[in-house]
C-alpha cells in the first residue's frame, strides 16, 4: 500500500513538473505552425471512425495515404463523387501536405470539370456549363483551404492564380495570386514574370503592369523572354509610350 | 541477456512485417508520380517503424518480469549479489539495445528502397528530359532529389526511438505491479492511446476556464498521469517538408530521455518494496 501510494504520488509529481514543458513545447510547435491536427468531432465526422483510430495511433498520414491512392483509382474509373468525398477526407487527415491540395484542386477544376462539360447524359447545356462552374468552385474551395492551412507554401498560391487564368478567365485574381506566391519562399522565379503578364491582360490596369514589366526587362537579360517582350510591346503601342522610351526592336 | 532472451523469441520477426510494408506500399505507389510516390513511401516507412516500435516495446518489456517470476529465475538472479535496481535496470536497457538495433535494421531497409527509387525516379526524368537544356534538366534532377532525402528523416527517427523508449519504460513500471503480462499489454496499449489525447486535455486543463470543477478534476489527472505522445509525432512534418528546427528535436528527446528515467525510477521503487 505505502508502495503504491509513493508511486501514485511519484507520477503525480512527475506530471507536475513536467506540464509546464509540455505546454511550453506545444505552444512553440503551433506557433511554428507545426502543431498536430486536433483529434475531434469535426474529424470524426469527416474521416469515420477508421481514420480517427488511424489519427490516435499515430498514422494518420498513412491513413491518407491509403485514402490518396483510393482516390487516385476513383478517378481513373471517373467516380467524380467519390473523387470528391476521397479528397476531403485526405486532406482532413493531413492538411500540411500541399501536394494533396494540389492534387484535389487539379482533379476537380480540370477533371472533372471537363468530364461535366462533355457528360453524354445531360443533353442541355446550361447545366452541363453550371456543373462544369460548380467544379471550378470546388477547386478553387480545396485551393484556398489549402493555402489557410499551409499559408507559406508558394505552389498552392500559383496553383490558384492557374486556376483564375485558365478557367475563370479572371486576369487580375490570377495576377495577384501569382504576387502572392513571388512573395513566399521558394517560389519559382517565373511567377513575378507571370503576375506582370496577368496584369496585361487585365483593363484598367496597363500601367500598373507596363511598369512591372518594365521593371523586369531592366533587371538584366534573364527576364527578357518572348512573351515579356511581346506584351511590354503591345502595352507601350495601347498606352501611346513615347518612341525614346521604348524598347529597343529585339533582332528577329 | 535480456536482449539474448528476446532475440530468442523472435521478436525480429517484426522486421519481416517491416519489410512486408515496405514492398507493399511500393506496389501500390508504382503508378503514381514520382512526388506521391516518394511522400507515401516516407508516410507508410515512418508510420510502420513508429508503430512497429512502440509494440515490440510494449510486447517485449510486458513479458520480461512476470515470465521471470514465473519460471523462477528472478529468484536466482536475487539470490547472488545483484541488487533489484539493477536487475531492473538491466532488463529496461536490453529492451532500448533490442529497439534500437530493429529501428536500425528498419531504417537501413528504409533507406536503400528510398535510394533504389530515387536512383530509378532519377534515370526516368533524366531520359524524359533529355531534349531540354542542360539548365531545366539539372533543375528537374534536383527536384527529384529535394523530394527523397530530406535532413529531417534521421532526427525523426531517433524520436521514434525515444517514444519506443518511453513506451518500454512505462511497461515495465506497470509490470511491476500487474499480476499477468497480458494485463501489462492491455494497460499499455490504453496508455499509448489515451497519450495521444492527452494534450487535447491538458490544453482544456489550462485554457477552459469555464469548464465544470469535474470536468477540469479529470483532464488535470489526465495530463498529470498520463504521458503526451502527440509531441513525439513529427513524421507529418518531416515528410511534407516542413522546416523542423533541429532544436525542437533535441527539447523532444531530452523529454523522452526523462520520460524513460522517471518510469524506471518508480519501477525501481515499486519492485524494491514487492514482496516475492
Amino acid at each position: 500500500m505505502k508502495t503504491a501510494t509513493l508511486a501514485i504520488c511519484g507520477l503525480l509529481c512527475w506530471g507536475a513538473a513536467r506540464l509546464p514543458l509540455e505546454h511550453a513545447l506545444y505552444t512553440a510547435r503551433a506557433q511554428r505552425d507545426l502543431r498536430a491536427i486536433p483529434i475531434d468531432l469535426a474529424l470524426r465526422e469527416q474521416v469515420g471512425q477508421l481514420g480517427v483510430v488511424a489519427a490516435l495511433g499515430g498514422l494518420r498520414s498513412v491513413a491518407a495515404d491509403f485514402l490518396f491512392i483510393q482516390a487516385y483509382v476513383a478517378w481513373e474509373r471517373t467516380e467524380w463523387s467519390r473523387v470528391l468525398l476521397l479528397f476531403r477526407q485526405v486532406t482532413t487527415l493531413q492538411p500540411r501536405s500541399v501536394l494533396f491540395w494540389d492534387t484535389a484542386a487539379w482533379h476537380m477544376a480540370w477533371n472533372a470539370s471537363a468530364a461535366a462539360l462533355n457528360d453524354p447524359t445531360q443533353p442541355r447545356l446550361a447545366l452541363r456549363i453550371k456543373a462544369q462552374r460548380a467544379y471550378f468552385d470546388l477547386g478553387r474551395d480545396f485551393l484556398e483551404r489549402g493555402i489557410e492551412h499551409n499559408p507559406e507554401r508558394a505552389e498552392l498560391y500559383e496553383a490558384l492564380a492557374r486556376l483564375y487564368r485558365d478557367k475563370y478567365r479572371d486576369h487580375l485574381r490570377a495576377a495577384e495570386y501569382f504576387a502572392r506566391a513571388a512573395d513566399k519562399p521558394g517560389a519559382h522565379r517565373y511567377a513575378r514574370r507571370f503576375a506582370a503578364y496577368e496584369l496585361s491582360y487585365s483593363p484598367g490596369h496597363e500601367r500598373a503592369a507596363y511598369a512591372e514589366l518594365k521593371r523586369l526587362y531592366s533587371a538584366g537579360e534573364q527576364e527578357r523572354l518572348p512573351t515579356l517582350i511581346s506584351r511590354l510591346k503591345f502595352l507601350e503601342d495601347k498606352l501611346n509610350v513615347p518612341l525614346a522610351q521604348r524598347i529597343p526592336e529585339t533582332r528577329n | 541477456m535480456t536482449l539474448t532472451e528476446l532475440t530468442r523469441l523472435k521478436v525480429f520477426y517484426v522486421l519481416l512485417l517491416f519489410a512486408l510494408a515496405l514492398i507493399a506500399s511500393s506496389t501500390l505507389v508504382a503508378r503514381l508520380g514520382f512526388q506521391e510516390e516518394f511522400q507515401v513511401l516516407k508516410d507508410v516507412s515512418l508510420g510502420a517503424m513508429g508503430i512497429f516500435s512502440s509494440l515490440l516495446a510494449i510486447v517485449a518489456t510486458a513479458r520480461l518480469l512476470p515470465q521471470d517470476q514465473e519460471d523462477r529465475t528472478v529468484y536466482t538472479i536475487l539470490a547472488r549479489p545483484v541488487p533489484r535496481f539493477e536487475y531492473v535496470a538491466g532488463k529496461l536497457l536490453g529492451v532500448l539495445l533490442l529497439l534500437a538495433l530493429s529501428l536500425l535494421a528498419m531504417s537501413a531497409l528504409f533507406f536503400l528502397l528510398l535510394y533504389f527509387r530515387e536512383q530509378s525516379a532519377l534515370a526516368e526524368t533524366a531520359r524524359q528530359m533529355s531534349p531540354l537544356p542542360p539548365e531545366q534538366l539539372s533543375a528537374a534532377l534536383d527536384a527529384v532529389r529535394r523530394s527523397v532525402f530530406t535532413a529531417n528523416l534521421l532526427p525523426g527517427i531517433v524520436i521514434i526511438f525515444f517514444k519506443a523508449g518511453l513506451l518500454a519504460s512505462l511497461t515495465l513500471f506497470i509490470s511491476t505491479f500487474a499480476s499477468t503480462s497480458l494485463f501489462s499489454i492491455v494497460l499499455a496499449v490504453f496508455v499509448y492511446f489515451i497519450g495521444h489525447l492527452q494534450a487535447t486535455a491538458r490544453e482544456f486543463w489550462l485554457q477552459e476556464h469555464g469548464a465544470a470543477w469535474f470536468g477540469r478534476t479529470f483532464f488535470a489527472l489526465v495530463a498529470l498521469i498520463f504521458p503526451d505522445l502527440q509531441l513525439f509525432d513529427f513524421s507529418d512534418e518531416i515528410v511534407v517538408g516542413a522546416g523542423i528546427p533541429l532544436l525542437f528535436f533535441l527539447q523532444i528527446a531530452a523529454l523522452g530521455a526523462f520520460y524513460i528515467v522517471i518510469y524506471l525510477l518508480l519501477a525501481i521503487a515499486v519492485f524494491t518494496g514487492k514482496e516475492l
